[in-house]
């Protein structure tokens, strides 16, 4: 079956399965795999040492409940406090299968609701976990403090989110992820102050120490003194988030990088689905080349802006309020006249990249092309009145205006698809380990829960869910079998671990080429943007793949990386985090290649219906695609579980 | 736009530290002030020379990773993060002072980069409510009165940047710490650990070496999420009725 173009890319080995899921139906799976779960005698908690790298929300959760639970807990991040992880720019929401509504909502509801938005690529039995134990989260929150949004009774509000029927989306105006982040946050500083997580910030782990098949610890820099660490374990969590900056521009912080779950997937952890990408169809557009990040902007301006760009290339340069009516073309409502603005993000991106390379978009020329559409809310303005919409999307309008100095109000805003979250991950199993034993994944940095797309408001349920509910519970049975035997610092595993870290920096600072790691970093964005971006063909994935290597090539030749390893030295940060990008990118060409079908937000030009729609290949592709490190010069080994859908069943989709 | 940078450097804790001088051209006024900083980067690592380090993450104005002090004012001329702050708010021609946050309690590490880490050890001291995971009663068992509820989302709005304690000329930590105790203190989840959470925030605040309040208040006025003065009352407020319950 393997067309002779993929041939050389990569080879097929054995089949994976997940083995920790109890065989039991399914609404009784979580709770029969607590109850099966060994326990640990609170006194020999202390005397278990878990790593947990990362403080967003998966990450500070589980070290807030693993601490509270009596843990000897060492929790890492690279900024300079656990309060900053990336979950704080979350905006929307966050998904609960409450019921307050009375709306009919219910688990399996949400459930089936997820499964369907990651287009039956998720696994079933983890969705199902993850509606199941939404409910606690609000409860977990609300006790600690989280400012929900209320109602004039004094009971939580809730609101809808584009896909579904019910209304299950709590929030804090549009900083729902900052008030869950420092909600997390302030349950892990109590346990920092009572001495059960001790908290390394400005820390970055640039290896995983694997010993006797099993994962042991991490090498850290310490990012101000530059020193090398070694921190040993009987466990190692990554709640390291998602690698959207793989694409350079992205709505992701600066910060947010692979480097610790490439290190675990050189060290033997699998990465799974790595080519779903989720885009938002609603950013602002790039401005110009300086440009460092984009900008989302809450997709509720969907629900009154009305999307266009003009029939003509030539009125592109216009004041768009010149341009009438007769000449615009509103092209969602054209093309989707059921769902007309309020189609689902990847056809919203899609038709917006189609405009702009048909020639028609809007705004500043960057490279040869101008990439913004509008969206206009004079109809809206006009219908409501200016102090309505400023009621409603007031913040929206001004966060614009101080980004671009364009005033909504009166000029339609542009704006452009933007990479926004990543859904593929270290591959997990039920219990959220990875294929190596003592690694546990936890948040945007596992694979399990999303699928191939995503709707809005479930990243952040799934980053407490895993990092306050199940990981707990199942690290649990991993950690009764220890204390793992004692590993000395002059083990062979920790001391190789070292010297790759110190080999890496070493060579790093000494190429002392032409160019800068920005500079890397933009092209790389650039290929996988165009080739492995929103549409995917198989002669642009092959391209990018030629292009990847010999980018890379020339970066481990060329690159400048100045100044020195013992001190603060943030190109040397950034480099290293662009060379772990230059292999994952690679990656993720090979496995938008292999998978010939389209897929949520992974639109495979190949795969259409007659009118241009996503085509699912549900006989061919009805797995995940988990990757084995092949080697520094040998392709990666392509393993499939085969997804099973019992509780549920396959529907093609339409949004026409 | 050409503008004249005139910027902090300092290569350690131990370094004396200095102001230098970096003219720059081609700034756009759609840059970002950090976006502004990044190509000069890019420049003077094409001359071999070490860019300026300084923090930031979320490029959004959330996260408070980012502040430096631009012309004496924290995040600069106009009241948001420094990463929110654009070009267009400077003329051609200008020169721009730009340097570190300035407090005993946020010692200079590199550069432009503090450390805060005095904020999060005031947190430590109990800038929490005690709840253990798995045992919470449900959301909707306690309602909060909505206005309750919106004067503390008011205050739990601060994302920790420090400018605040950075423009104030004691370097108080107080707006920082008024928030926090106000955001939990109006809730009815708060109220069993209000006393004990004054108490030991304010000591804490004061063993960091942050300043005392003197109502100056411009606290408030550097604020990026524009938290109100009158957190730092109900901070005091607080704390007369703790040390009356003391008593
Ligand atoms: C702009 C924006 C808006 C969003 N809005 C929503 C929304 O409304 N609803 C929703 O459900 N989801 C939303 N999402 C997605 C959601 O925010 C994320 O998926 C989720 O917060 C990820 O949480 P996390 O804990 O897995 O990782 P993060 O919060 O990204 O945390 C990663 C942590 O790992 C640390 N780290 C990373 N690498 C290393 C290393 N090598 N060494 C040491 N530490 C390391 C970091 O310091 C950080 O602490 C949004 C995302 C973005 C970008
Ligand atoms: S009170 Fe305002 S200025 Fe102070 S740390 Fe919080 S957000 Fe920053
Ligand atoms: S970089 Fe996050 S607030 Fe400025």
């Amino acid at each position: 079956m393997t067309a002779p173009l993929i041939e050389g890319l990569y080879r097929e080995g054995e089949p994976i399965a997940d083995t920790a899921a109890p065989k039991v139906p399914i609404e009784t799976m979580w709770t029969q795999r607590k109850f099966d779960a060994q326990l640990v005698n609170p006194t020999n908690r202390r005397k278990l040492d878990v790593i947990i790298v990362g403080t967003g929300l998966a990450g500070a959760s589980a070290g807030a409940t693993l601490g509270e639970a009596g843990y000897n807990v060492k929790s890492f991040c690279y900024q300079d406090s656990p309060r900053r992880a990336h979950s704080i720019a979350a905006q929307g929401g966050i998904n609960a299968a409450k019921n307050y509504k009375g709306d009919g909502d219910s688990i399996y509801r949400l459930f089936y609701d997820t499964t369907k938005g990651g287009d039956y690529r998720s696994r079933e039995t983890n969705t199902y976990r993850l509606a199941e134990v939404s409910a606690d989260i609000i409860d977990q929150c609300v006790a600690q403090g989280v400012p929900f949004a209320r109602e004039y009774g004094g009971l939580l509000d809730n609101r809808s989110f584009g896909g579904v029927q019910v209304s299950r989306t709590f929030y804090a105006r549009g900083q729902t992820g900052q008030q869950l982040l420092i909600g997390a946050y302030q349950a892990l500083e109590r346990q920092i102050g009572a001495g059960t997580v001790k908290m390394y910030a400005r820390h970055e782990m640039l290896e995983l120490i694997v010993v006797d098949g099993k994962a042991r610890g991490i090498i850290a820099r310490d990012m101000v003194s530059g020193e090398i660490q070694t921190h040993l374990a009987d466990a190692v969590v990554l709640a390291t988030g998602g690698y959207g900056n793989v694409y350079f521009l992205s709505t992701n912080a600066m910060g947010c990088n692979v480097t610790a779950s490439w290190r675990a997937h050189r060290k033997g952890a699998y990465f799974a689905n790595p080519c779903y990408t989720q885009i938002h169809p609603t950013c602002i557009p790039v401005s110009g080349d300086h440009q460092s990040k984009l900008t989302l902007m809450s997709e509720s301006l969907r629900n009154d802006g009305r999307i266009w760009v003009p029939k003509r290339r030539e009125d592109c340069e216009k004041d768009p309020r010149e341009i009438p009516e007769e000449d615009r073309d509103y092209y969602l409502e054209r093309l989707y006249p059921s769902f007309g603005n309020l189609v689902p993000r990847d056809i919203a991106s899609r038709q917006a990249k189609n405009m702009c390379d048909e020639g028609r978009g809007v705004g500043p020329k960057v490279g040869d092309f101008r990439r913004g559409v509008y969206l206009d809310f004079k109809e809206a303005i006009g219908r409501l009145g200016e102090d309505a919409v400023r009621a409603k999307y007031g913040n929206l309008f001004d966060m614009y205006k101080q980004i671009t100095g364009e005033d909504p109000y009166q000029v339609p805003m542009r704006i452009y698809p933007a990479v926004h979250y990543t859904m593929g991950g270290l591959w997990v199993d039920y219990d959220l380990q990875a294929t190596i034993p003592g690694l546990f994944v936890a948040g945007e940095a596992n694979f399990s829960d999303h699928g191939a797309n995503r709707l809005g408001a479930s990243a952040l349920m799934q980053g407490l869910a895993d990092g306050y509910f199940v990981l707990p519970n199942t690290i649990r049975d991993y950690l009764a079998s220890g204390p793992y035997e004692p590993i000395d610092e002059q083990h062979p595993a920790v001391v190789e671990a070292q010297d790759a870290v110190e080999g890496r920096i070493a060579t790093l600072l000494g190429i002392n080429g032409d160019r800068t790691v920005d500079s890397f970093h933009k092209e790389l964005g650039h290929i996988m943007w165009e080739y492995c971006g929103m549409e995917r063909t198989e002669e642009g994935l092959r391209k990018a793949i030629d292009l990847i290597r010999s980018l890379r090539e020339e970066f481990w030749r060329n690159v400048r990386v100045l100044g020195a390893a013992d001190t603060l030295n943030q190109s040397l940060e950034k480099a290293g985090r662009v060379a772990d990008f230059l292999e994952l990118g690679e990656l993720m060409c090979i496995d938008a290649l292999h998978r010939r079908e389209s897929c949520g937000g992974h639109f495979r030009a190949e795969s259409q219906t007659e009118d241009g729609e996503a085509l699912r290949h549900d006989d061919e592709f009805l797995y995940v695609g988990a990757w084995a490190w092949g080697g520094d010069n040998s392709e990666p080994i392509l393993h499939k579980e085969l997804l099973e859908y019992e509780a549920i069943e396959l529907k093609q989709r339409s949004y026409k | 736009m050409k503008l004249t940078l005139k910027i902090w450097r300092q290569t350690g804790p131990e370094d004396k530290g200095g102001v230098v001088t970096y003219p720059i051209n081609d700034v756009s006024e759609d840059m970002s002030f950090l976006e502004m900083l990044d190509v000069l980067n890019e420049d003077l690592i094409a001359k071999g020379e070490e860019p300026v380090a300084f923090d930031s993450d979320c490029r959004e104005g959330i996260c408070g990773m980012c502040g430096v002090m631009i012309n004496g004012e924290a995040h600069g001329p106009e009241r948001t993060t420094t990463c929110q702050l654009h070009m267009r708010s400077f003329r051609d021609g200008d020169e721009i002072v730009i340097e570190p946050w300035r407090a005993d309690a946020f010692p200079v590490i590199k550069d432009l980069c503090v450390d805060r880490g005095s904020l999060d050890r005031i947190i430590q001291s109990g800038g929490y409510i005690s709840a253990n995971t798995g045992s919470a009663p449900d959301a909707h068992a306690t309602p909060v009165p909505k206005e309750d509820a919106d004067r503390a989302f008011m205050a739990a709005e601060c994302i920790g940047c420090g400018a605040c304690v950075a423009a104030c000329p004691n370097a108080s930590g107080m707006l920082f710490m008024g928030a926090k105790i106000t955001h939990l203190g109006e809730f009815p989840q708060g109220q069993p650990e209000r006393d004990a959470r004054v108490l030991s925030m304010t000591a804490q605040h004061d063993e960091e070496g942050f300043g005392g309040c003197t109502n100056l208040g411009e606290c408030s006025r550097a604020c990026p999420k524009g938290i109100p003065l009158n957190v730092i009352s109900q901070m005091n407020g607080d704390l007369l009725r703790a040390t009356r319950h003391q008593a």
